[in-house]
């Protein structure tokens, strides 16, 4: 199964997704990984140590698009479903 | 309400200082994660699904204006215009950044605020009755109480690293607004031959295993009040155990060893600390009762009140509680509207309230344990001014204890440790049950989106788990269940169900109720009477037994 690497902005905590060669906001950015490609780069990017809680997560492919297996990665990604308004993403979490 | 002296400020000072240096540390690389995330967890910062979260202490659920006004402050400068007020009468914010923590902790110390001790496994904030000192049927005002386990519970030293979490609640009145016998010590003042002590509980608790206190003491001289908590303290730090974070709590040792030979090892603890002078001398408990005087209550107040309007009458009916002195009332502030998120609010709206706290309630808010506000001390006389002012910032829903003022906590919506969401649920179901709510009386929905039991659902009337069930959400249906003075644990009801599913769950539940009552009988009431089996029958028609 392929991966998604994501983690968190130190400074201000905002979600991050891996976009191929930087830190995304955007799930829609987001790049699959093989989980040995996936690993080098979480080990390489955990040096700085200025993304908290990184984490190679299950990826589908959904519609042309990779997206996380679980719900709460999902929703982790989209930003809370009872306040679209505050989404970083649009609210296809489902 | 208390007001820090010289020691407490500069306790909390010297906290935000000390903050500071560590956070300037961790963001210049001096300190990792590994070493940070203690001490940021030790001032209530989390790192939850979307950004940090900061849970604030409200000790007692107790805040004047000036605090409600910084809480909304902190809302509108720090995080996105909101906070959300918790079951254990906190506040929490969900969009916190790290490079500000420090400038809004700050913040809360200029106005005796903090967030110590609001996470990790050590005594939290203490929770009380939110009627306190307002309502008519307390023997005694239970705050200067809470504020001395404030105080004692405070950076002990001895109790920083207990084996897990612990929290106390305090009441004075036979009617329990606070589950007081759900948390690891409740603690009832009471009356005994002209005399008010203490009645002590321990060992109740919701979450994993959830379990009704059993009490220990029927009566506690007040004199001896912090040095027997001391040996409560002293024997679950002692034997409660630490090689399982599931049976960590003092309930499984309580539980464990049998309540009375507990209390045999609490009585025998307590002859050693009463000789260590741990008790708080008359004069300090005096100067902490002080702060807590009565206001300045007026005399020959108008009783009557103008009911033609009908929106004004009905939220008198429902929001507006008896109060002990002639001509006030106490008000409930509903932070339940339909299809809104239970226990949000704006920075706006804390704003008008404390206005009105300010105005109307001799500065005084409370924040209750079923995510709601109260005015403690309203003039019945204001009563239509504060509607009013209610309505227009969208406070003003009349809905106490029925069916759509439900406890819900931030569920998979926030919590990194949920694994259902709660807050659609508690809004569908609100939506669903708004138009039957005054047929259906009293009824408590609790929602919980995991284990933990943040939601109460183990207290609801009826209470609803959210669990993952082969990666989706899948929901539980218990029954039952009462954080009141007739505590009672909910039940499971049978399978669980979709999130569709279980609204349907539940209307078929209230539906059933509502064919099988008896006259002036509560939901709670019928389910006693009658038990699950025609719950069961309704929700799951004949192929459930049992």
């Amino acid at each position: 199964m392929v991966k998604l690497l994501t983690g968190n902005a130190l400074l201000r905590g905002d979600v991050l997704w891996w976009d191929g060669t930087g830190w995304s906001l955007s799930i829609a950015d987001a790049v699959a990984l093989e989980p040995a490609e996936g690993a080098a780069i979480l080990g390489r990017e955990a040096v700085g140590e200025r993304i908290s809680d990184l984490a190679l997560i299950d990826a589908e492919a959904v519609d042309g698009r990779f997206r996380p297996v679980k719900i709460r990665e999902r929703i982790r990604g989209f930003g809370p479903t009872v306040r679209p308004d505050l989404a970083v993403d649009e609210q296809d979490w489902r | 309400m208390y007001q820090y002296d010289d020691i407490d400020q500069a306790v909390v000072d010297a906290r935000v200082a000390e903050y500071r240096d560590q956070l300037e540390r961790r963001l210049s690389g001096a300190l990792d994660e590994d070493h940070f995330k203690p001490l940021r967890l030790k001032n209530g910062l989390y790192l939850q699904l979307h950004a940090y979260m900061l849970r604030v202490a409200i000790p007692y659920g107790t805040l004047s204006g000036r605090q409600l006004r910084m809480l909304g402050h902190v809302a509108r400068q720090y995080d996105r215009g909101y906070g959300h007020f918790t079951t254990r009468q906190n506040i929490q914010y969900n969009w916190i950044r790290l490079e500000e923590s420090a400038d809004l902790l700050a913040d809360l110390a200029s106005v005796e605020m903090h967030a110590i001790q609001t996470s990790g496994n050590c005594i939290r904030n203490i929770s009380s009755d939110q009627y306190a000192g307002a309502a008519a049927d307390e023997v005694d005002d239970p705050r200067p109480w809470a504020e001395l386990l404030r105080q004692w519970s405070s950076f002990h030293p001895e109790f920083s690293y207990l084996p897990r979490k612990f929290k106390i609640a305090v009441i004075a009145s036979e009617t329990d607004r606070a589950a007081m016998k759900l948390h690891d010590i409740g603690l009832q003042l009471v009356h005994r031959k002209g005399e008010i002590g203490f009645r002590v509980y321990v060992g109740g608790g919701m979450g994993r295993t959830p379990i009704i206190a059993p009490m220990i003491r029927d009566f506690l001289p007040t004199g001896d009040f912090l040095s027997y908590c001391e040996a409560i303290l002293r024997v679950y730090n002692r034997y409660g155990r630490r090689d399982n974070i599931y049976k960590a709590r003092i309930k499984i040792l309580v539980h464990d060893l049998g309540a009375s030979e507990f209390a045999r090892q609490v009585e025998e603890e307590h002859a050693h600390v009463k000789t260590l002078g741990l008790d708080a001398p008359e004069a300090e408990i005096a100067r902490i009762r002080d702060f807590f005087a009565p206001p300045a209550f007026e005399a020959g107040l108008c009783e009557t009140l103008d009911r033609g309007d009908p929106d004004f009458a009905l939220w008198v009916d429902r929001q507006v509680a008896a109060h002990k002195a002639p001509g006030y009332r106490i008000v409930n502030i509903s932070l339940k509207p339909v299809g809104k998120i239970p226990g949000d609010a704006s920075a706006d709206q804390m704003d008008v309230i404390a206005d009105l706290a300010e105005r109307y309630a001799f500065d005084e808010i409370r924040v209750t344990h079923a995510q709601n506000l109260v005015l403690p001390h309203v003039k019945a006389s204001d009563l239509q001014a504060v509607w009013e002012a209610l309505d227009a910032a969208g406070l003003a829903d009349a809905n106490l204890d029925l069916a759509t003022d439900i406890i819900a906590c931030p569920g998979m919506d926030y919590c990194t440790l949920a694994n259902a969401r709660s807050i659609p649920v508690a809004q569908t179901l609100a939506a669903l049950l708004a138009p039957r709510e005054a047929e259906l009386g009293e009824l408590k929905i609790k929602v919980s989106g995991c284990i933990n039991g943040c939601g109460h659902h183990h207290a609801g009337h009826i209470g609803i788990l959210g669990v993952d069930r082969k990666g989706n959400e899948n929901y539980q249906l218990l029954l039952g269940g009462s954080g009141a003075e007739d505590t009672s644990l909910a039940k499971i009801l049978g399978p669980g169900f979709d999130e569709a599913g279980i609204v349907v769950a539940v209307e078929k539940v209230t539906s059933a109720y509502l064919a099988q009552r008896a006259e002036g009988e509560r939901f709670l009431d019928t389910y006693r009477r009658l038990g699950a089996a025609p719950f069961k029958a309704a929700v799951y028609g004949e192929t459930v037994n049992g």
